[in-house]
């Protein structure tokens, strides 16, 4: 019970990083964006390619920071990953998602969010091949918290969960606290009356995909430090992704933290009950929860 | 020669079958504006209900009815129907979006519930053990499969034709009305939230119809048949011959499931050893340009939709237009 609790936040921990973007460009882009998973699969890989290319030019970068099973060089590598993927998201929303936007309605970007998805995920695919890949081949021991009931937690799993704690308070710092959270909240609110008061929308919604797309590369990364990393891994979070940002309310990013640690949390709690080839459902039985009791979410607002 | 038609046979059906899908897509998507992201869902519903109540009596697991087949095929249009009720009666009220997460969670949840669920409908192994209707009668060979091509074909026509009806009735005005304005027809009187679940059940049933269809062919479903590509498959379709036209809708099935069926055989064919595991991946990217380029380039579609002007509207609009 207090094992599945603890794997539960630590799912928490990478799914709340991949929510926030998410409600942010739901919220200000106004479209449900189902690529938004692949953006943590590209960070991923490209931490994967970035951690190979450092310890091959710094070797000394490449010893393990006991106890963790992390080296110094993934560390710099998921910096460089974090500004790559946002760069990614940048260019994918002026190819493809900027001309759709000016071209169709709201759901035809919908569409081509699932369109994009699908060619992110093979092109991946096709580059690194089908078979699982890992940031460290050696065995990461656990930590034996309690033998009865057992308990066991790994040293990276606590670095994974402080890492995002961190950069969740570092964005709650931007946000409430920065002419430019407000001019980025201001957007969310109302985007007229915002540009009227001199905030460059074009501006804030670079920024946003460089954000969201900056978290969804320390999310993938961590999902890959805490799982593995395969191409498809962006088909298996969707959907919990986007449970959390319905549960924490669409545009709320406070909603967002919360509801990726109760999906997280929901989902290792479940394997209590349900047989563990359930779990990919219950992020949907969540969402139906959440719109039979609270449509908005916890934090969220009705607009249409 | 025989080989050649009998091969075409097969094509057409299938073909014809998934144009049912697509004018069940149409419905919700072109005529409605409904954003269905679990289009398999329903299809799966469909076809797992058709051969669960037709079916003959299954160890293991819910089946062995064996009704008369079209009150089987009627069963699974009731099952997809079913299930849009629940999804559309949650999520309708709410903004675009919910519906498309709700949907696409229900095709996720769908696959995992029939792989896992033995008891229910034989999990990963699938509903095997269907007799074809009139097998007896027709036999296994070309003369069944021809037989049973006429009768999708006849089945497309008849949706096609109720669709047309419906599109340049009342309720087909109303549908295109809440989804170019919804306050504009709130302000009528009109019920959006209601309309709009009539004709998210009623896509829904169509896609049931064609999962029916689909299941009965192949007298056999398993959740290989319940993946997200046949969603993208069939919206592509969609997108491509024209979102808000039914002809459009048809001919694009026909379309990309040749351009489907042929990529996947060129690359069987020509392409390395090496790269015949990619496959798939090659005809994903495939699928997802597809979309993309079309909502980029011409997000009308080939056969576009046909604007109904109603010109007495527009003589009365300049008549009074001064004001």
């Amino acid at each position: 019970m207090i094992q599945h609790l603890l794997d539960g936040i630590l799912t928490g921990s990478y799914l709340s990083l991949g929510a926030i973007g998410l409600t942010l460009v739901m919220h200000i882009l106004r479209f449900a964006n189902f690529s938004h998973a692949e953006l943590l699969s590209l960070g991923a890989y490209a931490a994967l390619v970035c951690d190979a290319l450092v310890s091959g030019l710094a070797p000394f970068l490449a010893v393990k920071l006991a106890p963790l099973s992390l080296t110094g060089s993934l560390i710099l590598a998921i910096l460089v990953s974090m500004v790559l993927t946002g760069l990614s998201a940048l260019l994918i929303d002026r190819l493809v998602f900027k001309r759709v936007r000016e071209k169709g309605q709201e759901l035809s970007m919908v569409f081509a969010s699932f369109g994009m998805a699908l060619i992110m995920r093979n092109v991946i695919g096709l580059i690194f091949g089908l078979s699982p890949e890992l940031y460290s081949r050696d065995i990461a021991f656990a930590t034996v918290l309690s033998r009865d009931p057992l308990i066991l937690i790994k040293p990276d799993q606590v670095f994974v969960l402080g890492a995002a704690l961190l950069l969740m308070f570092a964005l709650h710092l931007v946000l409430s606290r920065t002419t430019f959270g407000y001019a980025l909240r201001a957007v969310a609110e109302n985007p007229s009356l915002a540009q009227v008061n001199g905030v460059n929308l074009q501006r804030t919604i670079m920024a946003v995909w460089l954000i969201g797309g900056g978290l969804a590369a320390v999310a993938g990364v961590f999902y890959g430090i805490s799982h593995q990393l395969i191409p498809v891994m962006g088909r298996d979070l969707v959907l919990p992704i986007f449970a959390a940002t319905i549960v924490g309310g669409i545009g709320s990013v406070y909603g967002a933290v919360l509801g990726g640690f109760i999906v997280g949390i929901a989902g290792n709690l479940a394997l209590l009950i349900l047989p563990s080839g359930y779990t990919p459902s219950v992020p949907f039985l969540m969402i139906l929860a959440v719109l039979m009791i609270r449509p908005h979410g916890l934090f969220g607002e009705a607009r249409a | 020669m025989i080989g050649v038609i009998s091969y075409l046979v097969f094509f057409a059906t299938t073909a014809s079958i998934l144009a049912i899908a697509v004018l069940g897509l149409n419905l919700q998507w072109g005529n409605t504006g409904l954003f269905n992201g679990g289009v398999v869902a329903f299809f799966g519903a469909g076809a797992y209900a058709t051969l669960i109540l037709g079916g003959a009596a299954q160890a293991g697991h819910l089946g062995g009815y064996g009704i008369f087949y079209p009150l089987a095929l009627l069963g699974g249009m009731v099952a997809a129907g079913l299930m849009a009720w629940i999804v559309g009666l949650l999520t309708l009220r709410l903004r675009h979006d919910y519906l498309a997460i709700a949907t696409f969670g229900v095709a996720v949840a769908f696959e995992n519930l029939m792989r896992n669920a033995e008891w229910l409908a034989g999990g990963a192994k699938g509903v095997r053990g269907f007799e074809r209707p009139l097998r007896t009668a027709l036999g296994d060979g070309f003369i069944y499969n021809l037989v049973f091509f006429v009768v999708v074909l006849l089945i497309l026509i008849l949706t096609y034709l109720f669709l047309q009806r419906l599109v340049v009735s009342p309720f087909g005005r109303l549908l295109r009305a809440i989804r170019e304005d919804e306050e504009a027809a709130q302000s009528l009187g009109k019920n959006p939230a209601r309309i709009r679940l009539i004709a998210f059940i009623t896509g829904s049933v169509i896609l049931g119809l064609a999962g029916g269809l689909y299941g009965t062919f192949y007298a056999f479903v398993s959740p290989q048949d319940v993946l997200p590509t046949l969603t993208f498959q069939i919206w592509a379709m969609l997108i491509v011959g024209g979102a808000g036209n039914n002809r459009g809708a048809i001919f694009g099935a026909f379309l990309i499931w040749g351009a489907w069926t042929a990529s996947g055989w060129a690359l069987s064919r020509f392409a390395p050893v090496e790269v015949q595991l990619y496959t798939g991946s090659v005809q994903f990217i495939l699928i997802g340009s597809v979309i993309v380029g079309m909502l980029m380039w011409r997000p009308q579609g080939f056969l576009p939709e046909r604007l109904v002007v109603s010109h007495k509207g527009k003589t009365k609009r300049k008549q009074h237009g001064e004001y």
